[in-house]
């Protein structure tokens, strides 16, 4: 069923902000959730998957989107207050957030989903799967923030330009196709601008403790009939691996892969892989 | 006229390579506080203390303090501890705080309690200015900046109702809460000290203190930013339904008196040695972009018109050289004959009610800053008060930025009913 169809059906489409961008398989859309209004982009047909961005918002329509969608469907939105979605005042949360998101997947009629959360979306996943593990079919983390690491620190994106973030992120910027798009020499003043509007809500949620919340390892095992894949690059300079071994220690029956030659960012860096590793966890009984 | 004495209270070192005339520039928080010394920090608090007690035996009528942290271009990380022992050592003149830094106060009933005891203590002599801080400030005490104006604005309300309404009661609020509020100290003025908002950058805050009706002091920006950015205090004020004068209205500019015009010059020219400061123009240090670009700390798109020559923006970049400072007025020195005249000018071109001499700051010394310190008091002071009757500039001490009606002489009494 058409994104549209499903919007319409459900009366949560203001119709005349459904954008069809030209030449890409997703449809970008404004959307009434839980109260508020959010941007949402979907593409693909078949069984739900939910993609959580990062700490910087929505990176754009990326290589990995496109694979993922290819047998299923696909959710992309952008969270409270980043990008073009309205922000939520009484959120400070992670958990907060968290909340919210179970309450929009309610309006969205979405039920044992897949759910993919990158960085700091790997953290609002976790949260997420914490509070409604039924919800869930199977949880994917991809270098989630949100436990502390017994072994390095997360690093500041508050402290650090987004630019110097982005490049800190990947392992091998050369070789990597998209970081480009992600990081252009020249950010156009758009760009610029949701990056702030991003670092803005990230930090309203994250500042203290800097990106972890110190109960959510010890509901971790909430998680023990959940199928859990995390996934880390082992050059990650952002959230230290330690905190990969604390989430796959803490959910029982969790896997973990570890990339080789890959930083924060293997969905960018290695799209390929990465999509391959990701199909295969979803794809399996 | 209300005119007040500021130093930043730097931390010289000359043995460290770092400070001093041909110091090292510093990048923004990258200097270790390994290098300090406490028995010359001992040696600068107590230098920085006698400056003050002997500016207000030259007649200032305020001595004041700032904060900040982390930094070495000011010493007063705790400013509330220097105020403290202002309080009892000095007998006649205000002790102006600007400012204590709300937002990074977890608990602003500290505030509540500290600024209440210097007011006692000094007999009714403190007026407390709030500031949203810097980006080094949110950072040093870890207070979220995209909540800065949100806490300010909390915290400022907070501890008003405590300094005038009795306790105890509750208070509920979004950052702040707490279920029994009824310190065992009120504060010396009614209903409560003056209360000043310095700022540079923001458009929200001057807004904000003109819907208060809280007099609004520029920190060291150039003069025609300066005058439109008092004009967006003048706007709102019209919307508000009233006139605001110069009781309104405080500046606070470079100032140094010295016997000799070549003195005077030679002595100036320290404003830009010194501790690298990104706030001091001519002689900033390595600014740190992310420190000024912290999420939410200053809104992206409501900055006045002294942002792009403040600090938020200045960034190394912007800097000006002594002698340019000297051509806009920014720095001014001389002897008292050249000096008062341009005084003159700035008074004449913001009419401000309220001034602060900026000195003794950068590389001088404790000898540069008591010369200058006497001779404003033998000679510029009692001239720019001739200056101010003559231009009718008001001190929110005269004039209550309140009501904008007269109150009297300048006396413990009228203090005491002034505070907004």
């Amino acid at each position: 069923m058409e994104t549209s169809r499903i919007a319409e059906t459900l009366g949560i489409l203001k119709s005349e902000d459904a954008l069809a961008v030209s030449e890409a398989s997703f449809k970008e859309s404004s959307l009434e959730l839980a109260g508020s209004t959010i941007q949402m982009r979907t593409a693909g047909e078949g069984k739900p998957l939910l993609v959580l961005h990062g700490e910087l918002g929505f990176p754009g329509w990326m290589n990995y989107h496109e694979t993922l969608a290819v047998d299923r469907k696909l959710y992309a939105p952008s969270h409270p207050g980043y990008d073009q979605s309205d922000g939520i005042d009484w959120m400070m949360q992670v958990r907060d957030l968290a909340g919210w998101y179970l309450e929009a997947l309610d309006d969205m009629d979405l039920k044992e989903i897949d759910v993919i959360g990158f960085s700091f979306g790997g953290w609002l996943a976790a949260e997420m799967a914490v509070m409604d593990p039924t919800k869930f079919r199977k949880l994917v983390l991809v270098a989630p923030m949100g436990v502390k690491p017994e072994e390095g620190e997360i690093y500041d994106i508050f402290l650090n330009l987004a630019p110097d973030y982005l490049k800190e992120a990947i392992h091998d910027s050369n070789s990597c196709d998209e970081f480009d798009l992600i990081c252009p020499d020249e950010p156009s003043p758009e760009m610029l601008e949701l990056w702030e509007v991003a670092r803005e809500q990230s930090c309203k949620l994250g500042w203290k403790p800097y990106m972890y919340s110190l109960s959510l390892k010890h509901l971790l095992h909430r998680l023990k009939n959940l199928e859990t894949l995390i996934v880390w690059g082992k050059e990650d300079k952002i959230v230290p691996i330690d905190a990969g071994r604390i989430y796959h220690e803490s959910i029982p029956g969790s896997s973990i892969e570890v990339m080789e030659n890959i930083g924060h960012r293997p969905e960018i860096e290695k799209p390929n892989e990465f999509t391959k590793l990701i199909t295969k966890f979803l794809g399996s009984k | 006229m209300f005119i007040g004495h500021f130093t930043e209270r730097p931390y010289q070192d000359p043995e460290s390579g770092y400070f001093g005339a041909t110091g090292l520039p510093i990048k923004d928080l990258s200097l270790s506080n390994e290098i300090y010394d406490p028995i010359l920090g001992s040696d600068l608090y107590n230098r920085y203390l006698d400056e003050k007690v002997y500016a207000e035996e030259m007649g200032f009528d305020g001595l004041m303090l700032n904060e900040h942290h982390s930094t070495p271009f000011c010493m007063g990380g705790a400013m509330n501890v220097e105020a403290s022992i202002l309080a009892r050592i000095t007998k006649r003149a205000k002790i102006v705080l600007l400012g204590n830094i709300l937002p990074i106060w977890d608990d602003p009933l500290w505030l509540v309690e500290q600024l209440a005891m210097i007011d006692m203590i000094s007999k009714g002599r403190l007026v407390s200015g709030w500031v949203r801080g810097t980006g080094r400030e949110s950072v040093s005490h870890n207070a979220p900046p995209a909540y800065n104006w949100e806490r300010f604005q909390e915290a400022h309300d907070f501890i008003v109702k405590a300094w005038s309404e009795p306790g105890p009661f509750r208070w509920e609020g979004k950052h702040y809460q707490y279920r029994y509020v009824n310190p065992w100290m009120r504060p010396y003025q009614k209903p409560h000290p003056q209360i000043m908002l310095p700022g540079v950058v923001s458009r929200d805050s001057i807004v904000w203190a003109a819907k208060q009706r809280i007099p609004y002091i520029m920190l060291a920006t150039q003069l025609e930013p300066t005058r439109q950015s008092f004009q967006v205090y003048h706007d709102t004020a019209k919307e508000e339904g009233y006139e605001a004068g110069s009781q309104n209205f405080g500046y606070l500019w470079k100032v140094h008196v010295d016997e000799t015009e070549e003195l005077a010059e030679e002595v100036a020219r320290k404003f830009v040695q010194g501790p690298s400061n990104p706030f001091l123009a001519g002689n900033e240090g390595t600014a740190n972009p992310a420190l000024l670009k912290l999420p939410g700390l200053t809104s992206r798109r409501r900055i006045l018109p002294t942002a792009n020559v403040a600090t938020a923006h200045r960034g190394g970049q912007l800097s000006r050289s002594f002698e340019e400072q000297v051509e806009d007025y920014t720095i001014i020195s001389g002897t008292p004959k050249t000096v008062i005249p341009k005084i003159r000018h700035v008074l004449e071109y913001l009419r401000p009610g309220s001034v602060f001499f900026w000195d003794g700051d950068g590389a001088m010394t404790h000898d540069d800053q008591m010369r200058s310190l006497r001779l404003m008091g033998e000679e510029v002071i009692p001239a720019v008060r001739e200056i101010a009757d003559e231009l009718e500039l008001r001190s929110p001490f005269e004039v209550s930025p309140k009501t904008g009606e007269p109150i009297g002489e300048i006396s413990e009494e009228a203090a005491s009913v002034t505070g907004d």
